[in-house]
């Protein structure tokens, strides 16, 4: 296959993340859709490391992994001591970013 | 030592004792400030005689020497030394300002000694020497200008120096308002010379002044007004002349001293001293001489009606002057300094003789409650009336001379100057007649308490308040002290008083016409180049005019005696009759109300409205909320994107996302 | 070839339909289960590109520790229903799609527009061991060392925040008792015109325990 459909699938599926991010209001489901945007990026990285022989993309790809965990973690980790304060595990209330 | 040497010796021990006491007043006990600072005046009046011998060795036609310190200014053209110019009319008025000033300083020495402020004042009055004779030494307009501000600024701290008493700060403020307008005048009228000639200093702006200005070209006669402005201010002429009578709030010395002596005949020294320009441009000069004339008939009236002691004497101030600036306008330059010097022995003289008469009567000034000291004060008696003698031209005083010798050379003149000179004569009568309303009303007349009881031995005690308000003080820091010195009792007074009675009735001599002509003969080598030089009136015509002032000054006197002692009701009855004229006298013509109305009152309206206006409106609303809100509406959009809400932020990273990927897409196509 | 193109449409298939799933589904926990589909078949499609080592690490890293954390989570916090709001969330949520659609559209016509020649062959020539863990492992020891221990840096940070944010705090429980009153809070109406409780995310500290003596 053609390096191409890789990379237009790995587009697809992160605009599909991206619609999610904006759509949903639970914030574990807005987590996964990051999840989808993440593993998107990393197929376009080691589509692209296959069409120049070149490993660097698969590392790097590796690397993107150990980073959406640590974001997981954390992120997850805020929505149990939301849950635990019995705020509302709701996007849309959450607006302390307000400025 | 040469002249100039002596020159920076006059200058250096009056500055010398001013930081000596400001420095090191805690640590001097006692009266020593006092006594220090009147050696320091001393030893510049013996600097000052040793000037004059050292410059009367120098040949006739080179007695214009200038010393250098150090040139100070030296760029864009502009050239300005720190020099001194000793010549015979920098070296009388050095004389005179030095040695009347040692003698107040003596008198003050026993007259302030129970003062809280006794330092504060010989620093003060130590300042304003230096100052005075900083002034009269300059060699350059720059170092006049300082002299002129730095004795504006010490009549200021000496009018004011029992400050704790409102009406003396509001007459030192008043005393300096209008000197800065002089100021300002002098100031620009030395720019305009500057721009002329391209000089500052007076030798370089007196030599090419001829070539540069035409006569009576309109920027010298500007230039002329601009420094006779200065001239006004400083010598309280009409109409800057306000100041004066409320100047009288600081204390006697201080009134005997820079309003009488030495301050307000600065503007005399000016004239004096620029009279190259002021012959460049007539009309100017005629300016001068009638002002001065109507400045002497305005103060000889109001000091008929005046009721403070301190303020007839302030007026018969303003008046001589008024003589000394007609005499120096119209070229008599000789008279008019030789009235200059006699004037400031008698009047001196006889402030130090209302000093003396004030503390006697326990801080009050107002004539009304004087009367028949003569017997209680005898000392004081005869200086006080040795001084009106004098002021009065009472024939072969010193004043008799002086002042009839400007009024002869007015009438030389000829032309409309004859009507200055009969106004002149005029004015003298009234002269004479309010000297001795003064004598006769202080000395002569029925006994008031105070004089009786001084007559036993008692010097009254009064409750300290100010004499003009009557508001209670205390004797603290800032109000004049607990006791009162009168002469009779106190011999630093008297050793002042007694050289000056001798002066005022001796130093005649030295202008007698047709006898001696020292002062004339010795003030020659400065103004030789006058175009008036040659132009003197005849012998006759000077003898003539002495007996016609003498005549005056008797029948003056006369009509006091006959107005005041011999009927006392006769002076009721005529103010009765004559009301609305005395009641325009004692407001002083109203100068003071139109003042206000004129000038105070408009600029005062626009400071209210600047505030309120201009400052809330303008300044705060527009300009201040106007930015402000600018910047609140403008940043309105960006305050307006941070709404907390996490879809919203998300979007716009994904729209950020697509523009970018669309531009890239455009970029590379 | 033929096998790899059937196997690339069945993983790509795959991987849509679990994104799909991720986004439409209104249950979590389903959301959960969708995106492990996904993630399975996103490593067969490393497979495919010759990623041997990154497809393992996807199964077994990705589909099996992190999903099972999201598992827990989901159990935890309780993974009701959400119900289907029509534009709530107001214009983003409306207009969220199109916005995606449009980079979706722009990153295609990037790709397939390109003039690069190399996106539209099969690649370049690999060796036997392309992506093998003998060869990333080679490379994160040498060429990417850095980041390699950077990366195990930031694996400690996370945990450390995981036990900073899980640990409790004093006075929680009390607080977390008079929530208990409170009606819930997951899933319930919109509590828009309540006093948020903790506006500026301070811990509420309520009334101090008396400290036990001794």
């Amino acid at each position: 296959m053609d390096t191409s459909w890789f990379v237009v699938l790995s587009a697809f599926i992160f605009c599909i993340g991206a619609a999610g991010v904006m759509t949903r209001r639970s914030p574990l489901v807005v987590l996964l859709c990051l999840e989808l945007m993440l593993n998107a990026g990393n197929l376009a990285l080691i589509a692209f490391s296959r069409m120049l022989g070149n490993q660097d993309g698969q590392v790097f790809a590796l690397i993107v992994m150990v980073v959406a965990a640590c974001e997981v973690v954390i992120g997850l980790g805020i929505i149990v001591a939301m849950f635990r304060r019995r705020l509302p595990i709701d996007v849309d209330e959450m607006s302390e970013l307000r400025g | 030592m040469n002249v100039t040497s002596y020159g920076w010796l006059v200058l250096a021990f009056p500055l010398a004792g001013t930081l000596l006491i400001a420095l090191g007043w805690r640590v001097l006990p006692g009266r020593s400030a006092g006594w220090l600072g009147t050696l320091s005046i001393g030893l510049s009046f013996v600097a000052s005689l040793a000037m004059l011998k050292e410059l009367l060795a120098h040949p006739e036609d080179s007695r214009a020497l200038v010393g250098t310190a150090f040139t100070y200014l030296d760029t864009a053209g502009v050239v300005a030394d720190l020099s001194i110019l000793v010549d015979p009319l920098s070296v009388l008025m050095c004389l005179v300002v030095s040695g009347v000033s040692f003698l107040i300083h003596l008198y003050s020495v026993a007259y302030m000694a129970s003062d809280e402020g006794y330092a504060r004042f010989f620093a003060y009055l130590n300042f304003f020497v230096f100052s005075m004779l900083l002034l009269v030494l300059a060699a350059n307009f720059v170092l006049l200008i300082v002299g002129w501000a730095f004795v504006g600024a010490a009549s200021y701290l000496l009018i004011s120096f029992w400050y704790r008493r409102r009406t003396a700060v509001e007459a030192g403020i008043k005393a300096f308002v209008i000197n800065v307008i002089g100021d300002v005048g002098l100031v620009v009228g030395a720019f305009l010379l500057f721009d002329g000639t391209g000089a500052l200093d007076y030798v370089g702006v007196f030599e090419r002044a001829p070539e540069v200005f035409g006569e009576n070209s309109p920027q010298i006669v500007t230039a002329c007004l601009m420094i006779l402005v200065g001239a006004f201010a400083k010598s309280a002429q009409l109409p800057l002349h306000t100041w004066l009578p409320d100047a009288m709030e600081g204390p006697t010395p201080v009134s005997a001293l820079i309003h009488a002596a030495t301050m307000v005949t600065a503007g005399v020294y000016l004239i004096a001293r620029c009279h190259p320009l002021f012959e460049l441009a007539p009309a100017a000069a005629d300016v001068g001489a009638i002002i001065g004339t109507a400045t002497l008939l305005f103060a000889a009236t109001v000091a008929l009606a005046a009721t403070d002691l301190k303020r007839v004497i302030a007026y018969s101030t303003m008046s001589q002057i008024g003589y000394m600036i007609l005499g120096v306008s119209v070229a008599a330059y000789g008279a008019g300094l030789f009235h200059l010097m006699t004037h400031a022995f008698f009047k001196a003289l006889l402030f130090m003789g209302a000093g003396s008469v004030i503390a006697a009567m326990s801080g009050q000034q107002s004539l009304n409650r004087m009367g028949g000291f003569r017997k209680a004060m005898p000392f004081t008696f005869v200086t006080f009336t040795i001084g009106a003698l004098a002021l009065a031209a009472f024939p072969l005083t010193s004043g008799f001379f002086s002042k009839d010798e400007i009024l002869a050379f007015t009438l030389h003149r000829g032309s409309f100057y004859v009507v200055l000179a009969v106004v002149g004569y005029i004015a003298a009568l009234i002269t004479a007649f309010y000297s001795f309303r003064m004598v006769f009303r202080v000395f002569l007349g029925p006994t008031v308490t105070q004089a009786r009881e001084l007559e036993q031995g008692q010097l009254a005690h009064g409750e300290h308040a100010n004499p003009a308000t009557g508001e209670e003080e205390d004797t603290g820091v800032g109000f004049p002290g607990a006791e009162h010195h009168i002469a009779e009792r106190e011999w630093p007074m008297k050793a002042a008083m007694a050289p000056l009675a001798l002066l005022a009735v001796l130093a005649g001599t030295v202008g007698i016409p047709g006898l001696t002509e020292t002062l004339e003969h010795f003030l020659e080598p400065t103004f030789k180049e006058s175009k008036f030089h040659e132009s003197v009136p005849s012998e006759s015509a000077e003898l003539i005019g002495l007996v016609v002032g003498g005549l005056f000054a008797i029948i003056g006197i006369a009509a006091a005696y006959y107005y005041l002692l011999r009927d006392p009701m006769l002076r009721l009855r005529t103010r009765e009759r004559f009301k609305r004229i005395h009641g325009f006298l004692i407001n002083k013509w109203y100068f003071d109300e139109l003042f206000d109305l004129a000038i105070v009152r408009p600029v005062a309206a626009c400071g209210r409205f600047g505030r309120s206006v201009v400052e809330s409106a303008f300044v705060q609303g527009v300009l201040v909320g106007g930015t402000v809100g600018l910047v609140r509406a403008g940043t309105s959009f960006a305050r307006a994107i941070q709404t907390g809400e996490l879809r919203a932020y998300a979007a716009l990273v994904l729209m950020g996302v697509g523009g970018l990927v669309l531009y890239f897409l455009i970029v590379s196509s | 070839m033929i096998f790899e193109q059937i196997l690339f449409f069945g993983a790509g298939l795959g991987a849509i339909a679990g994104a799909l799933g991720v986004v439409l589904l209104r249950n979590p926990f389903y959301s959960v289960l969708a995106l492990v589909t996904h993630l399975v078949a996103l490593a067969v499609l490393f497979l495919l590109l010759q990623a041997a080592f990154i497809a393992a690490a996807q199964v077994v890293v990705y589909a099996g520790a992190v999903m099972v954390l999201y598992v827990f989570v989901v159990a935890y916090v309780g993974g009701s229903d959400e119900p289907l709001r029509p534009i709530e969330g107001g214009a983003v949520a409306a207009f969220g799609p199109l916005f995606a659609l449009a980079v979706f559209v722009e990153i295609s016509i990037a790709v397939l527009g390109s003039s690069l020649d190399a996106l539209g062959s099969r690649g370049a020539e690999v060796s036997a061991g392309f992506g093998s863990p003998a060869e990333i492992g080679r490379l994160l020891l040498t060429k990417f060392l850095l980041p390699f221990e950077a990366a195990s840096f930031l694996l400690l940070i996370a945990a450390v925040g995981a036990v900073v944010l899980a640990r409790k705090r004093k006075g929680l429980e009390e607080s977390s008792a008079q929530d208990a009153r409170e009606p819930g809070v997951h899933g319930g109406a919109p509590r828009v015109d309540e006093p948020r409780p903790d506006a500026h995310g301070t811990p509420r500290v309520g009334k101090p325990r008396p400290e036990p003596s001794g």
